[in-house]
């Protein structure tokens, strides 16, 4: 099977000389659990936020589910044919807060894949009871917990069948009690094959989920290993360094 | 008993705007005696003995002044509900313009609103009236059919003749409004978070789906007191009706003021009817933000 994502030497930068993204190529394969780890700034976002078009980029190849994506200037039409085939998850869950939460998750299979209503709405009930809330269906955003919220996000992004989630600091806004429910939510995705990028700080996730774990510093791609490597014995001198910083916080 | 510094600062306004109501009160019933005319409404209902070149409803100049007025009242209002309808629409397209992707609308919306803006009202109007209206040589007419035809004898828009007057003022009032309406939508449209915006993309919905179901619902609550404000502007600027003859309310008050010699009654009268139009818009778009609020609040 050919890669979900195929980037090739992906270049960014934001102002002269300092690059959000230098020279990045990587693949992900079906079924893989892709985990981008980093210090903050180090373009973790910028580059999971590539591959569905939310950023640009200033050259390299860009290849997601078959889809080639140009540098600047995609047709919105290109796009949206990636977004509606790939699922996004933000840190700040970026649920509508005027919607109900049923109607958060049905909007887009409605709207885009003009699915029924009443398929969608039973869709919707199911993938809220895999997450473990479906009694909060007719609440609003703002009444659930954050755990809760970001567990609705999930949902809303599973609601068009997406072959790729991407998950952007997912746990990084939530309280600590609240955070391994999100992380249980994402790990029984991972066991039933889902192909995702996680952005994250989670050292266990990373360790127990992840297929391999993409270091970035400064842009850059420091190391690419699996978690038994990166994890006990990095190769690279600014990988162990960034180890021992998060494992003393 | 202690007195604070602060009870006798209040005791001292209090004192100081009771002084200059009495004054301004002393001085009104000084004038009123001056004219020799006293204070009364009876001539209300003499005959205006004046025409008027606009009525939606039957009038003659034998009619009253009361119902000359009442005339005036509703020309008034006829040309701030359609002018606020334009306004709006003008205002909504130009701010989504503003915000929108399209570098050449950017452009061009931001260049409209700083021109409109920067100059004077009256000189808008004048223009309207004088230059763009007045300056029609041959009637123009729209491409497809009867829809609208605009002359320098006013407009024919489905069959509903318009006058020059009415035309330039409904023009001049709803363009300048819509100016002040766009940069009001411009900020409602950034107070929403970004992250709603990439939310909505990341779900593969079209820009103008997530415009409509996404973001303008949450802008709508910062929108709407600012829009009010400018729905209140645009209902007292309509009283610059009198620089292009139309017989709006102040322009018919500032005749009967000539012919009778009362001008505190006219002013009163004045007064209050602006008073009640705008209290009703206000109210009503206190009433709608509520309605808003409440069902982005559940």
């Amino acid at each position: 099977m050919p890669p979900i994502i195929k980037a090739t030497k992906l270049t960014k930068s934001y102002s002269k000389g300092i690059f959000a993204l230098d020279n990045i190529s990587i693949s992900v394969e079906p079924g893989e659990v892709l985990v981008v780890m980093g210090p903050s700034g180090s373009g973790k976002s910028t580059l999971i936020r590539t591959f569905n078009g939310l950023e640009t980029f200033d050259s390299g190849q860009l290849n997601v589910l078959g889809i080639p994506l140009e540098s600047q200037n995609n047709e919105e039409r290109n796009i949206r044919r990636i977004r509606k085939r790939v699922g996004m998850v933000f840190q700040q869950f970026n649920l509508f807060p005027h919607l109900s939460i049923l109607d958060n998750i049905t909007l887009a299979p409605i709207k885009v894949q003009k699915r029924k209503k009443m398929e969608a709405e039973q869709n919707a009930l199911s993938l809220l009871s895999q997450m473990g809330i479906a009694s909060h269906a007719k609440k609003y955003p703002s009444q659930l917990s954050g755990g809760e919220q970001q567990r609705v996000a999930i949902a809303r992004a599973l609601a068009l069948k997406p072959e790729l989630l991407l998950f952007d600091e997912p746990t990084s806004a939530l309280d600590p009690e609240r955070v391994n429910e999100v992380l249980d939510a994402m790990r029984r995705l991972a066991e039933q094959g889902m192909s995702m990028v996680v952005v994250t700080h989670e050292i266990n996730f990373a360790k127990e989920v992840g297929d391999r774990i993409l270091f970035m510093d400064s842009g850059k791609v420091i190391e690419t290993s699996t978690p038994d490597i990166f994890f006990l014995n990095a190769k690279h001198e600014r990988s162990r360094k960034f180890l021992n910083q998060i494992k003393n916080k | 008993m202690k007195i604070s510094y602060n009870a006798i600062a209040q005791l001292l306004i209090a004192l100081l705007v009771i002084f200059v109501i009495c004054i301004l009160i002393n001085n009104l019933t000084l004038n009123l005696i001056k004219t020799g005319l006293g204070f009364s409404f009876a001539w209300l209902f003499r005959p205006a003995s004046f025409a008027l070149a606009e009525h939606p409803l039957p009038y003659s100049p034998s009619d009253s002044y009361a119902w000359a007025l009442f005339i005036g009242w509703l020309n008034s209002l006829k040309v701030i509900f359609y002018s606020l309808l334009l306004a709006t629409l003008i205002g909504t397209c130009v701010g989504l313009f503003r915000v929108g992707k399209n570098a050449l609308l950017r452009i061009v919306s931001a260049g409209y609103i700083a021109i409109i803006r920067q100059t004077p009202l009256l000189l808008q109007l004048m223009f309207w009236y004088f230059v763009a209206i007045l300056g029609i040589k041959e009637t123009i007419t729209s491409p497809i059919g009867d829809l609208l035809s605009i002359s320098n004898q006013g407009t024919n828009f489905l069959g509903i003749k318009l006058s020059a007057e009415f035309t330039s003022l409904l023009i001049g009032l709803s363009v300048f409004t819509s100016a002040y309406i766009a940069e009001v939508v411009r900020g409602g449209i950034n107070s929403v978070q970004k992250g709603q915006w990439e939310s909505f993309r990341s779900l593969g919905l079209r820009e103008s789906t997530g415009l409509y179901k996404i973001i303008i619902p949450q802008a709508l609550p910062a929108i709407l007191p600012g829009l009010t404000s400018q729905y209140l502007n645009l209902a007292k600027n309509s009283t610059l009706a009198i620089a292009v003859g139309y017989s709006d309310i102040y322009a018919i008050n500032d005749t009967i003021i000539n012919q009778t010699g009362r001008p505190i009654e006219g002013f009163i009268i004045l007064l209050l009817s602006f008073l009640f139009l705008n209290l009703l818009i206000s109210n009503g778009m206190e009433l709608l933000n509520s309605m808003i609020t409440k069902s982005n609040n559940p």
